[in-house]
């Protein structure tokens, strides 16, 4: 999805803020969603008049992969409090279940935790119409409904493929495929990790280099709504079990469906069948799943490092093509990064300059974080291949749950799981003397052979 | 369509926030009405009403004084928490956030600026 600018008098990349606002009420960008929301609402504020088209060739109401953006489909915990705060409370149509608990499964046994005000902060959704051959509904899509946000603050919706993006007198060039052919002030890149269009904006000659991206595997189970209610309620369930290449798997709960997503390194169909033949998993789905296929899947990528010069003058990417968060709360890092780039460019410009000097900073700050992100994941690996640190870790939940005491542990794995924390404060968290005492304790007890559940 | 299972459910006459707390949340109506009361004395003035996606308790966030109002549900109502923490971590990496909270402020002092004329007219 792009934005673009009107062909109009001005050349000058380095407009003051001033300048560039007085300006902009001639001028139309072309951009993603929540920038284009963010844009028009703070140009709104300002009295200023922004012409905002979003290239957008996917119709959200389709079914299956061609109206879906591919993805797990959880709004973090602080994402619908901070939504809310913004006026954007998500309606009921909109998402498939509130979930109020995380049930961390290992290969000896699972571990309940569940929200710190046992409130329903988290929603799962479909990011298009919803799986391949589900029937029509009254759900509504994640990513349709956002489009119809900005839409109705005044973005034009363009449903056209983009073709190639040139420069043209300075300014940016978007062609369609259908031949139409347009330059703009401003173009604004939320391609997506799964495009060819990242293509597009490499060879735009600025630096701009795609982020480093792993194949992850997204498939739908129609379980039927009892059956989801009955064996895994509100919660999402993770799995950190000891199978190579795998860093984890969820299971969320959506409505009739179970949504299962795997990361790890190269995941292939035989890693899945192996996943879906593990005694833990089996344990959370229908006894007669075994010959369960799934309705509708994917192998999309997923963003693991950030891009290389992500801007320029009167060109920025956000979200995914820019930075996201580590196997976490892409969704969340999407709009940081588009309120993060909409108020520069309207606030400070769209010069590479302002970009750097104001946008920029967001996104190191996510990838510094996501460096504490690799050490937490690390960690979690190492407990992986170790049944008995396996054993601790659930001991260590069992009791912070039984004894109602400090829950450090249930915390950090909260906000590891939810992405409700940067993972820096988890990082900290976890480096509490009192931490490692207890889960050395339950070495200690899972050596003289004590078996610890959460549950 | 089921109504909205966001956030946290409460009965009818549940008193979600009570006045001379702590305030550690700030609150968002996700569904149904909650009635503010401000305790005088031993009576009870009934301050607003409010409804979906209306905020409230952000006032002791800020001020860091005590509740200033009780809220109670006015029938079943839904009511998301927003914790501090997330409230200011967001505020720090972007103060445009806090616009919406600020728009809202100045109307309950705009109605507030009403009020008390109609009343030192009233009692002219």
């Amino acid at each position: 999805m792009i934005y673009s600018g009107l062909k109009d008098t001005t050349t000058s990349n380095h407009a003051s803020p001033g300048e560039w606002v007085a300006r902009s009420c001639h001028r139309r960008r072309a951009g993603r969603v929540p920038f284009s929301y963010f844009l028009l609402e703070t140009a709104a504020r300002l009295d200023t008049g922004i012409v905002v088209d979003v290239f957008e060739p996917r119709d959200f109401s389709k079914l299956g992969p061609s109206g879906c953006n591919m993805c797990g489909g959880i709004v973090s915990e602080s994402l619908v409090q901070i939504l809310a705060t913004e006026g954007i409370n998500l309606p009921r149509a909109v998402y498939k279940r509130g979930v109020d608990s995380y049930v961390l499964h290992m290969d000896v046994g699972r571990a309940f935790i569940d929200t710190p005000l046992h409130e329903k902060r988290i929603v799962s959704v479909h990011r298009g119409g919803g799986p391949m051959g589900s029937k029509p509904s009254a759900w509504r899509s994640f990513d349709g409904f956002l489009q119809a946000l900005a839409m109705a603050k005044g973005a034009r919706l363009v449903q056209e493929r983009v073709e190639s993006l040139a420069w043209k007198d300075g300014r940016p060039e978007v062609k369609t495929k259908n031949g139409r052919c347009e330059s703009y002030d401003l173009l604004v890149g939320a391609v997506g990790i799964n495009t060819s269009a990242l293509r597009l904006f490499e060879s735009m000659g600025f630096g701009y280099k795609a982020p480093r991206a792993t194949k992850t595997h997204i498939c739908e189970f129609q379980l039927g709504k009892e059956n989801v209610e009955k064996h895994l309620g509100s919660s999402i369930h993770v799995f950190l079990l000891n199978l190579p290449r795998l860093e984890f798997a969820a299971l969320i709960p959506k409505g009739d469906y179970a949504t299962l997503c795997l990361m790890g390194q190269e995941i292939d169909a035989d890693l899945v069948k192996t996943f879906l033949q593990h005694p833990e998993v089996r344990e959370c789905l229908p006894p007669d799943a075994g010959g369960l296929k799934p309705c509708c899947q994917c192998y999309p990528k997923m963003n693991v490092g950030e891009a290389v010069q992500p801007f320029a003058d009167r060109v920025v990417l956000i979200g995914d093509s820019g930075v996201s968060r580590l196997y976490k709360d892409g969704i969340g890092a999407a709009y940081r990064t588009a309120k993060a780039a909409a108020l520069t460019s309207i606030l400070e410009g769209i010069s590479a300059d302002a970009f750097r000097q104001k946008y920029w900073p967001t996104c190191r700050k996510i990838a510094t974080d996501n460096g504490f992100g690799h050490a937490v994941f690390a960690a979690t690996r190492q407990i992986q291949r170790r049944r008995r640190a396996h054993h601790a870790l659930l001991g260590v939940v069992a009791a912070e749950r039984r004894n109602c005491r400090a829950r450090t542990m249930s915390t950090a794995l909260w906000d590891t799981f939810t992405g409700s924390a940067p993972y820096r404060e988890v990082f900290m968290r976890t480096l509490r003397p009192g931490l490692g005492m207890r889960m050395l304790w339950q070495l200690i007890l899972g050596r003289k052979g004590t078996v610890a559940s959460a549950e | 369509m089921p109504s909205s299972i966001l956030g946290r459910r409460y009965r009818d006459g549940d008193t979600i926030v009570r006045q001379g707390e702590k305030g550690e949340h700030m609150y968002v109506i996700q569904m149904g009405q909650v009635e503010v009361v401000e305790e005088v004395g031993d009576k009870e003035v009934r301050l607003s009403v409010l409804g979906d996606g209306d905020i409230f308790g952000e006032m002791a966030l800020f001020d860091h004084q005590a509740r200033s109002a009780t809220v109670r549900a006015l029938g079943e109502v839904r009511v998301l928490t927003v914790d501090k923490r997330t409230l200011m971590r967001r505020l720090q990496e972007d103060p445009s956030f806090a616009l919406r909270l600020i728009q809202r402020m100045a109307s309950r002092i705009r109605e507030l600026n009403t009020e008390v004329a109609r009343l030192k007219a009233a009692s002219m």
